[in-house]
């Protein structure tokens, strides 16, 4: 398949720009943070997302959805990196979509998936138990109950965990911590009684959330799919999770450089633009073919969840680590090419370096991810 | 569609009955190249053979109108060809800057005259050619060259000093930037000019490179005689001539054109050569150094793949070739000096069999050159800068 945008694929980028740069612009991103927003974003926001068809672009066509695909909706999630727009679509319309799509019963796609398509219900996706990414380390404990199960223990920086309707969680049903098997998936009301929620207040200012579970009962209809069997389900989710953070990632990298482009050209020191240093120019140029890197793989991704190629983990692993090295760079560059006014609140471009490292940091960072490519390579 | 089938049956019989089986084995290194011209030794009489049969159909240029002797294919059978080489792993029948460099530029803007009287000659391989571009007081600033050509009227005389010429002791004529007018602006009094190396006054000398090859030579111009109808395009037109074969150059140095390792990835060669251990290779950091070359890889690779789709959708160029020659010839240079880790103390080894004659140590040093050569990856950075970006 060429890499390139179909039509509709790059009228759809468009539009997302249009509305973005309307209604959550970075300023809608500081009226959050500074009013104290529990959410994080525009109540109102979401609402219109919905309406648009946002969060039902990756539901199935036979669940309510318009099934328009990966390469469409990564369109949407670059031009929120651009705009720094915190919203349900990440954790609702992919993350929650994705995970039950991949494991849920016939019962449980018609009636989560129609809901999320119709903006009836949030989702939040609750995995690491520490400050590392560690999917297979899980060690929250789901044991037998009756017909249910009661759950016991704890997960860590839970993206929208502090106002999701339904949390999807990583629990284990046998064996231990390090082992794929015996690990499963629930569907859990956030409000149910022995779920301790603690917001937390990240440099994003997004809602996350700690999340205690004592004792928390649910029956079986909660397991989403197979009990033992979760880990399939729960890798092709963070397949996903990484591939669109990626494509976040992008957009931050993009506006961050363009935004310090311009800067180069209006900034005057010692009599001319900084723009016409040469010590400027080759870190401008190089940072510019590094965007250029990124924008392939991450279209490459995209395309091949679309395919359900088989090396999209290879892939995702491919496009998060090299995102989130190229994230680092052009965050860093952008605070230090605009000098002091770069330090300041009050100016924008230091909001994208505060999204950039949470967004690195959630499911894996380079680190993580260039371990897990070696890995799938064979070494 | 049918007509394409044909082609690709005719294609398929055609190479079954002249491709030679000795030409359809690949070998590691430089020998397997063809460079053809008057006085090339060839190294066995398979190879000559298919460069003189594949020359007589002009599918040593595929795509070069059969007027001149080329092979006159359109772009859907020229990828027939390609595919059908590939299928039996034949060999290029000749490698040549004839038909990589000063072919297209005469195509484009040479005279009727010179097109017939230089084009046939390397289609069939007979004629080597060498570029006289670059000088000792002119390396990246180009423009800046000083050999002159003095004008006499019916032929100019050329005197200076020429450096970098691709064997130039092996070729049989060369296309040289001379500074015809030197009042005007430092681009405007640049002609492009064609001569025979045999001419008298021309002489090449090889240059020793790190990597103990001599790939290079400096070349000498003493009164030698050029003859006015020799020059391509305008007089003192040359530098947009230059500029054009520059990007060329660049395209092929940069792009895809990395140096061949053999069919294993960086990542195979190095769990063979370190070995692994619970699914790791050991040394973590030389493994991390491997994934990390192997993601850049990656993203490089899909992204010269994607400058070809959005070129082919009329999506306009996003990458430029400034950004490829740059970013390839780097993660070229960074792949050797890995490859160099990953062979310890053997890849120091520079002479004997057991090192195919330090084939490692000598293609090492030798991709140093690549960030220089076509325009060094600092110019690149400040083509970049300036064209694209609008820096000035």
């Amino acid at each position: 398949m060429a890499l390139v945008l179909s039509e509709e694929q790059q009228m759809l980028k468009e539009s997302a720009q249009g509305f973005l740069a309307e209604f959550a612009p970075v300023a809608e991103l500081r009226k959050q943070r500074d009013a104290g927003s529990e959410t994080g974003y525009a109540e109102n926001l979401w609402g219109q997302m919905v309406e648009m068809g946002w969060a039902a672009i990756l539901v199935p066509e036979s669940y309510g959805g318009l099934e328009f695909g990966h390469v469409g909706m990564g369109q949407i999630i670059e031009q929120t990196g651009r705009t720094l727009t915190a919203s349900p679509l990440f954790a609702t319309a992919i993350l929650g979509v994705t995970a039950i799509n991949a494991a849920g019963s016939e019962e449980q796609k018609t009636e989560l998936l129609g809901a999320i398509a119709g903006g009836e219900i949030t989702t939040a996706l609750a995995v690491d138990e520490t400050a590392h990414h560690a999917p297979t380390q899980i060690s929250m404990a789901a044991t037998k109950q009756g017909t249910g199960y009661s759950l016991n223990g704890s997960k860590r920086f839970v993206a929208d965990g502090g106002t999701a309707d339904k949390l999807i969680v990583a629990a284990r049903t046998s064996g231990e911590a390090g082992d794929m098997k015996g690990i499963s998936l629930f569907v859990v009301d956030r409000t149910a009684a022995g779920v301790e929620v603690e917001r937390t207040a990240a440099t994003d200012g997004r809602n996350y959330a700690n999340i205690t579970f004592n004792n928390v009962e649910v029956a079986e209809a909660a397991l989403l799919g197979e009990e033992g069997q979760g880990y399939r389900a729960l890798n092709a989710t963070l397949d996903a999770g990484n591939v669109y953070l990626a494509a976040e990632l992008l957009g931050i990298s993009q506006e961050s450089f363009d935004r310090t482009l311009q800067y180069l050209k209006e900034r005057k020191q010692f009599g001319v633009l900084i723009g016409s240093f040469q010590g400027l120019q080759h870190r401008a140029a190089d940072w510019w073919s590094q965007v250029e890197l990124c924008k392939s793989v991450v279209l490459k991704a995209l395309q091949a969840m679309d395919a359900t190629d088989t090396k999209v983990p290879a892939l995702a692993s491919i496009a998060k680590a090299k995102l989130s090295e190229v994230a680092e760079l052009a965050t860093n560059e952008a605070i230090q090419m605009h000098a002091g006014i770069g330090m300041t609140d009050e100016y924008e471009i230091g909001f994208f370096i505060k999204r950039a490292r949470p967004a690195q940091a959630l499911f894996g960072d380079n680190s993580y991810h260039t371990d897990r490519f070696a890995l799938l390579s064979g070494y | 569609m049918s007509d394409l089938n044909a082609f690709r049956q005719e294609t398929r019989d055609w190479l079954e009955e002249n491709c030679p089986p000795a030409m359809r084995v690949s070998t590691k290194g430089g020998d397997e190249m063809c460079w053809g011209g008057r006085n090339y030794k060839f190294a066995s009489a398979d190879q000559q053979q298919w460069m003189e049969r594949m020359g007589a159909k002009g599918w040593t240029a595929p795509d070069w109108p059969t007027e001149y002797g080329g092979g006159g294919l359109d772009k859907a059978e020229h990828k027939i060809l390609k595919e059908e080489m590939l299928r039996i792993n034949a060999r290029s029948p000749l490698d040549s800057f004839g038909i990589w460099m000063i072919g297209p530029a005469l195509l484009k803007f040479g005279s009727e005259a010179l097109k017939h009287q230089h084009l046939p000659p390397i289609i069939r391989g007979e004629i080597r050619w060498c570029q006289g571009y670059s000088e000792p007081g002119a390396g990246s600033d180009l423009a800046g060259l000083q050999s002159k050509g003095e004008d006499m009227g019916d032929h100019f005389v050329a005197n200076g000093q020429k450096v970098w010429t691709s064997y130039g002791d092996k070729a049989d004529w060369m296309f040289c930037l001379l500074r015809t007018d030197s009042e005007a602006k430092k681009q405007m009094g640049i002609s492009l000019v064609l001569f025979d190396m045999e001419t008298p006054g021309v002489t090449p000398k090889p240059i020793k490179l790190i990597s103990g090859s001599s790939p290079f030579c400096e070349t000498f111009l003493d009164d030698v005689r050029v003859e006015k109808d020799q020059v391509v395009g305008e007089v003192n037109q040359g530098w947009t001539i230059a500029k054009y074969l520059l990007t060329h150059e660049r395209e092929m140095i940069g792009g895809m054109g990395m140096i061949d390792i053999g069919s294993e990835t960086l990542g195979q060669i190095a769990a063979k050569a370190m070995g692994v251990e619970y699914g790791r290779m050991n040394n973590p950091l030389l493994r991390a150094e491997v994934a990390k070359w192997e993601i850049d890889g990656a993203c490089f690779a899909l992204t010269a793949e994607r400058v070809t789709d959005e070129v082919k959708s009329g999506h306009g160029v996003g990458a430029t070739s400034a950004m490829l020659k740059y970013y390839g010839t780097e993660l070229n240079k960074r792949r050797f000096e890995t490859l160099l880790k990953l062979n310890g103390t053997d890849a120091m080894v520079w002479e004997g069999e057991a090192s195919n004659e330090g084939w490692l140590p000598r293609t090492w040093l030798r991709t140093k050159g690549n960030s220089i050569e076509g325009g060094t990856s600092e110019v690149q950075l400040n083509v970049i800068a300036k064209n694209i970006l609008g820096l000035g």
